[in-house]
């Protein structure tokens, strides 16, 4: 098999093209989908699945998981709020939630690096934890009255057009994440840990400690994200974003990422960002109901684990008889 | 790497101290004074417009599936029908605050006319009715209202302050004017309840009142099974609690379900606010002697004529302003735009079966 042919049947480009022929087909069929102002929308909406699954694809492809992140941007919300109401300004509340975002992170980071704990247990752990503490720093209320300049921008597009101001944010980062993921030692470092994490140690690669540093971004992204909800909704409250962490693990796995390492792509997430968001957004355009929105949603993500397995079942099988045709030859 | 990792470290823990000192004279809470509105262009008002035929009325309440919210659109939908309209019901699965804008968006992408919506919060669905309003699209608020600066009317099921008066009145009556009363309202941020708890509060200061003794506020989250588990809660933790009073319609029947069907039955009082369906038999077997409410239909019936004269050109939303609302009759807008659907009805045994809702 050519270098080409794989590269083009790999579940990432896969879903690239899947992405790409459901946009397609979606402008096509779905009245007032391929407007401008939908655009805008789309990107509003799918902007915090994509921000989170950026650091949460290094986390992945190493063979670990943190299910924390929707917690963590729920707590720096309300801790926003509560700064913001003891008149501290905006413009130091925005780099301190991310500290905090990344102190949290690195509160996941040590109990699984340092204590050797399995992410899964911990970071549930923590999801409700965190959680919790939004509630005990905010209660159950809401505050709502950010600076309009700030909200503005988050929900406004670069000089009215159709791209929102946000979308810099991700693509910038996107690139760092991919740049680094995929033309980087360190990103080699990650899938190499992935795939064995014992002969990553012993070839020099420090997998503790990248680990660590990985549930640190991830923390840090996610007080960010935590930011950018807060203004967007213009509320912050102690619930905001929950439920976020399962649509970010669907989109990375249905985005081509092994759940058990060692195997991703960062453009194979960005389109299972897409592609989820893009087929929420065309079937609610077409008056369906939220509840077959998830029922789509999770027969999705049963496939994009399904048929990967199914492909390598059958390339095995095929190899396998040709191998035996060869020898009987 | 080590040292490389510290000087990072260094240089970004220094750098983020720096911006934090820089931005101390930025903007804050208090120096804040920007804020944003959406309204649109005055236009005057035409009280002799006919009303349009074919417009497009969404609904858009807090969830779908909530029995209360199914009787009130269902009144909007025979409005719509009245108004020779197109009727649409849309709505998440959770009563979240962000969950809601993702729907006004796509309402504002089928070019609606009219958006009638129950707000989650009353600010995050702000700036997409904004934009809804700016596509032309009008906004009538009801149930739950939207900050007044997003919306062209509110359709008010009753006055804060008589609903506050209307439940501190029960709970005197079902105590016998002294006691341990307990409130078991919706989700701790919601709009509506908290106003009603806030004038119980005020009211139970008043000297009729200084035998009653608020112990506590639950909270079910609207849900039927957290409210069950707060009733059992509050029973257990207050022993002498005389009443439970609850200003939610999931609250209520949750809390008559299980004083029904335990030991307190006949010893604790529920009322509150109802549907008669949901409580026709907590009423019949005794565990509930009065309830009140509006007639929700109405609610959802009074919105769609609102959005319909909003977009015939009618009214635009100023105070005095009037319009005719089909069978109810004629109404007049109040301060910021609110619409008083009116009193609320008390429910007993001697009257509950004349409604079906």
């Amino acid at each position: 098999m050519s270098e080409l042919k794989k590269r083009l049947t790999s579940w990432d480009s896969i879903i690239v093209l899947l992405t790409l022929a459901v946009l397609v087909v979606a402008s096509l069929a779905v009245p007032n989908f391929g407007t401008s102002r939908n655009f805008t929308f789309l990107v509003l909406d799918l902007l915090p699945i994509a921000l989170v699954a950026l650091p949460m694809t290094f986390i992945v492809v190493t063979g670990e998981i943190d299910l924390s992140v929707a917690s963590t941007l729920g707590l720096c919300s309300a801790i926003m709020g509560v700064l913001w109401n003891n008149n501290m300004s905006i413009e130091s509340i925005i780099p301190l939630c991310m500290v905090i975002g990344a102190v949290l992170g690195a509160v996941n980071g040590f109990l699984v690096t340092g204590l050797g704990l399995p992410s899964l247990a911990v970071t549930i752990g923590t999801l409700a934890l965190y959680r919790g503490l939004a509630f005990v720093v905010l209660g159950d209320s809401a505050v709502a009255d950010f600076p309009y300049s700030y909200t503005n921008w988050v929900t406004g597009t670069i000089g009215g057009g159709a791209v929102p101001n946000v979308l810099i944010v991700l693509v910038v980062l996107a690139l760092i994440f991919g740049i680094v993921l995929h033309a980087t030692p360190f990103g080699r470092s990650l899938f190499a840990i992935g795939a064995n994490d014992q002969a990553a140690h012993f070839s020099g690669i420090r997998v503790a400690r990248t680990k660590f540093w990985l549930y640190v971004l991830s923390g840090a992204v996610a007080g960010l994200v935590g930011v950018l909800w807060t203004l967007r909704y213009s509320s912050a409250r102690a619930d905001n974003g929950s439920g976020l962490e399962l649509a970010v693990v669907a989109a990375v796995l249905l985005g081509g990422v092994s759940i058990f390492g060692g195997k991703g792509s960062l453009p194979g997430v960005l389109a299972g960002v897409v592609l989820l968001a893009a087929l929420q957004n065309a079937l609610r355009l077409q008056d369906v109901s939220g509840q077959a929105l998830n029922i789509v949603t999770g027969a999705l993500l049963v496939l994009s684990v399904l048929l990967p397995n199914i492909a390598t079942a059958i390339r095995a099988n095929w190899q396998r008889r040709r191998l035996r045709q060869a020898a009987a030859r | 790497m080590l040292r490389t990792h510290r000087r990072l470290l260094a240089v970004g823990t220094s750098s983020l101290l720096l911006l934090g000192m820089a931005a101390c004279s930025g903007t804050t809470k208090e120096n804040s004074s920007d804020t944003g509105t959406g309204a649109q262009a005055a236009a005057s008002a035409d009280p002799n417009a006919k009303l349009k035929e074919g417009l497009k009325i969404a609904y858009l309440p807090k969830q779908l599936n909530n029995p209360y919210s199914d009787v009130e659109t269902s009144g909007g939908k025979v409005a719509v029908g009245e108004l020779k309209g197109e009727y649409k019901l849309v709505g998440p699965n959770d009563a979240s605050a962000s969950s809601q804008v993702s729907y006004i968006n796509t309402l504002i992408q089928q070019q609606q006319d009219v958006i009638v919506v129950a707000a989650n919060d009353p600010n995050a669905v702000c700036p997409s009715l904004n934009q809804a309003r700016a596509a032309k699209i009008k906004v009538v608020s009801f149930d739950s209202d939207a900050s007044k600066a997003c919306r062209d009317v509110f359709i008010n099921q009753a006055t804060t302050q008589g609903i506050g008066e209307s439940l501190v009145k029960m709970a005197s009556e079902q105590a016998g004017g002294s006691g341990e009363i307990a409130i078991l309202s919706a989700t701790p941020n919601a709009t509506n309840q908290n106003a009603w708890i806030d004038v119980m509060k005020e009211e139970l200061k008043k000297p009729e009142y200084s035998k009653l003794k608020l112990v506590k506020t639950a909270y079910g989250n609207d849900d039927d099974q957290k409210s069950f588990q707060e009733a059992q809660g509050l029973l257990q933790s207050y022993p002498n609690l005389k009443v439970i009073v609850s200003p939610t319609t999931v609250g209520i029947a949750a809390a008559s379900r299980y004083v029904s069907s335990s030991s307190y039955k006949g010893k604790v009082a529920i009322t509150g606010l109802g549907l008669p369906n949901q409580m026709r038999q907590y009423v019949k077997d005794g565990t509930v002697k009065k309830f009140a409410l509006w007639n929700p239909a109405d609610i959802g019936y009074l919105a769609a004529y609102a959005g319909a004269a909003l977009a015939s050109g009618q009214i635009t939303g100023k105070e005095g302003e009037k319009f005719t609302a089909g069978k109810l009759g004629e109404y007049t807008i109040g301060v910021d735009g609110e619409i008083v659907l009116g009193p609320p009805t008390e429910f007993t045994a001697a009257n509950i079966d004349q409604f079906n809702f």
